[in-house]
């Protein structure tokens, strides 16, 4: 791929937000047709790109404008963001497609899509921006447009979740802002490499970890690390079903995670060797989160509610990769955000379509789905195996990859803890099935019909990629997440591939 | 000196106001004021005494500029501000129309 398509990645979805407005006006369905389309040609554009990067170990890079690197924005687009930029993109896919016949109950489809293309445009510029000023302004369009789909039924529920992320999610934003206010006030740019260089320079003073300590309490917001998940469990299961699945999938991960461990890597050079409280920081934390989010999803009697703490919790699982810090770690973590995008991303589209179907997503109330949705039920199964690490599926390699690098960092109780919390996993995912889907001793059937015929190609879309990922994890491993690992764990090695060439 | 030292007090009363208000239009009066702060101490960081507004006639000419570069980011974050903010009223409306109440201690049905 030419590096100059690069602008593309939000060019799309801009254009097909702005015109989704105009041209549903002509006919309703422009706005299923313009949406889906727009998700498509951002798969095709990060399944070209990441082919563009197989045997090549210099990343594409554009300059808007042709600016120099120290004054203009650059976008790189390296391993890393292409893991990312593809479990994003997968997953928008299929939500776009699910939400065709999803919106059947709700006013104002047109709205809904634009809004979607928004979080789209934000997501995917947050991916490939190399300019610290531009990744916040990303990070807000998807953040602006997410706290309104999450308020988008605009009942009771939804309106006091949508203020309640709103309010916790700007502290994080403006928490950012300064953060980035003072990088550039001690670096004199704003391009993630010529900071990295600039700051390697002038070593760790005390405002060095001050900014640290505000952009990680920005991103522990965004991507609802505990103690700061409180909006989590009331944001996600209020928005609509397919923008669960994206925010749960892969927004966390992308506002949050990705870019906590870019800045931490490639900007400020943060090593284990060289500073292992923050390591150690995001370990404790990490850990926090598997275990509070795991315990708590197993009392949950909503089957969303339940899901969204067990985001939570696998977030967890992906800080401790990257608190560990050494290859084998990120690697986990980075398999993991796959995994965990592509199973969660199912589990929500088979909650949605439970709720579709029932009108009421309250785990006592349904009773023996699995006669009358099938589909759903054996999708709910696959997500969840996947999830809670049974081989062969994703989840399971991205679990061992973790306990591998505990192991040869010789944290053996971590390597037992992770595995202990797969094992509570799947006790509250399989909880759903024998409670709602498998036929119950002394509850009658909830009477329901198969969901419509896309909802369920997107959730079968979102099996079979996650069942390829798990059976090919050798050619992914070697191919993608390895050297998307080695771009983080090399550092400063960033600002040389960015700058150089 | 003085002017960052408002910019902190400036910060401290938006956070208090957002942390400890119960009213939601004052939460979000808070978070403006919060705003501003962030907004003008960045603008301070591009800041010179004695320098010259970056307008530049003459290109031969070097003159000693304040930084520009600053500025237009506080332009961008302004207008980014802008729109968190229309948004977070229009929710407050919303919120009030089906509550009848700002106060957020009596908008609580989620919890678990």
């Amino acid at each position: 791929m030419d590096s100059r398509l690069l602008p593309l990645f939000v060019i799309t979805p801009m254009l097909a937000a702005f015109l989704i407005p105009l041209l549903s006006k002509l006919w309703v369905r422009s706005a299923d047709l313009l949406a889906n389309l727009a998700g498509a040609v951002l798969l095709g554009l990060s399944a070209l790109g990441s082919v563009a990067l197989l045997g090549n170990s210099q990343p594409l890079i554009h300059r808007m404008g042709g600016w120099l690197p120290a004054f203009g924005i650059t976008l790189v687009y390296d391993p890393l963001t292409a893991v990312v930029v593809l479990a994003l993109n997968a997953v928008g896919v299929a939500a776009l497609l699910y939400s065709v016949r999803y919106l059947d109950h709700y006013t104002g489809r047109w709205k809904f899509f634009t809004l979607f293309m928004l979080v789209l445009a934000g997501l995917n510029g947050v991916a490939i921006t190399g300019d610290l000023f531009n990744l916040f302004v990303f990070m807000e369009i998807a953040a602006v447009a997410s706290y309104a789909l999450v308020a988008f039924g605009t009942d009771c529920d939804e309106l006091e979740a949508g203020f309640k992320y709103m309010v916790i999610g700007e502290i994080g934003g403006l928490s950012i802002l300064l953060a980035i206010a003072l990088i550039y006030a001690k670096a004199s740019s704003l391009n993630m490499a010529v900071v990295s260089q600039i700051l390697a320079a002038q070593g760790q003073s005390p405002l060095f970890w001050f900014i640290i300590v505000l952009l990680l309490i920005g991103f522990a917001v965004k991507m609802a690390m505990v103690p700061f998940h409180a909006w989590l469990p009331d944001a996600h299961p209020s928005a609509p079903a397919p923008v669960s699945a994206l925010l749960s999938g892969v927004f966390i991960k992308v506002l949050g995670v990705y870019a906590m461990a870019r800045i931490a890597f490639n900007v400020f050079g943060l090593s284990r060797t060289s500073s292992p409280e923050f390591f150690n920081l995001l370990l404790g934390f990490g850990v926090l989160s598997i275990v509070a989010g795991g315990l708590l999803a197993y009392n949950q009697k909503d089957y969303k509610r339940l899901l969204a703490y067990s985001s939570i919790s696998q977030v967890g699982y992906i800080l401790v990769g990257f608190g560990i810090g050494n290859y084998w770690g990120v690697v986990g973590a980075l398999f993991h955000i796959l995994a965990h995008a592509l199973g969660k991303g199912v589990l929500f589209l088979a909650s949605g379509a439970v709720e579709h179907e029932t009108g009421t997503r309250d785990l006592d109330k349904l009773a023996g789905l699995e006669k009358t949705m099938p589909a759903t039920t054996w999708s709910h199964i696959a997500g969840s195996l996947s999830l809670s690490g049974v081989p062969p599926a994703a989840g399971f390699f991205s679990k061992l990859f973790l306990v591998v690098g505990a192991v040869s960092a010789r944290m053996y109780w971590l390597a037992i803890i992770a595995a202990l919390f797969s094992v509570v996993t799947l006790g509250y995912l399989t909880k759903v099935v024998n409670q709602s889907f498998f036929a119950r001793p002394g509850a009658t059937p909830t009477p329901a019909r198969e969901a419509p015929a896309t909802m369920v190609a997107a959730m079968l879309l979102l099996v079979v990629l996650s069942l390829l990922l798990g059976l090919g994890f050798k050619p992914m491993l070697d191919w993608f997440i390895g050297p998307a690992a080695q771009a983080l764990t090399n550092g400063l090695d960033y600002a040389r591939l960015v700058l150089g060439g | 000196m003085i002017a960052l030292m408002a910019c902190l007090l400036l910060l401290l009363i938006g956070l208090y106001a957002v942390v400890a208000k119960r009213n939601i239009i004052r939460i979000i009066i808070g978070f403006s004021l919060t705003e501003y702060a962030i907004n003008l101490f960045f603008a301070l960081v591009g800041f010179k005494k004695g320098a010259l507004p970056p307008i530049v006639t003459d290109l031969a000419q070097t003159r000693n500029f304040v930084d520009p570069i600053p500025q237009a980011l506080v332009l961008t974050a302004i207008v980014i501000g802008l729109s968190t903010t229309a948004l977070m009223l229009a929710l407050a409306m919303r919120v009030y129309e089906k509550y009848k109440t700002f106060d957020i201690t009596e908008i609580r049905r989620l919890k678990g």
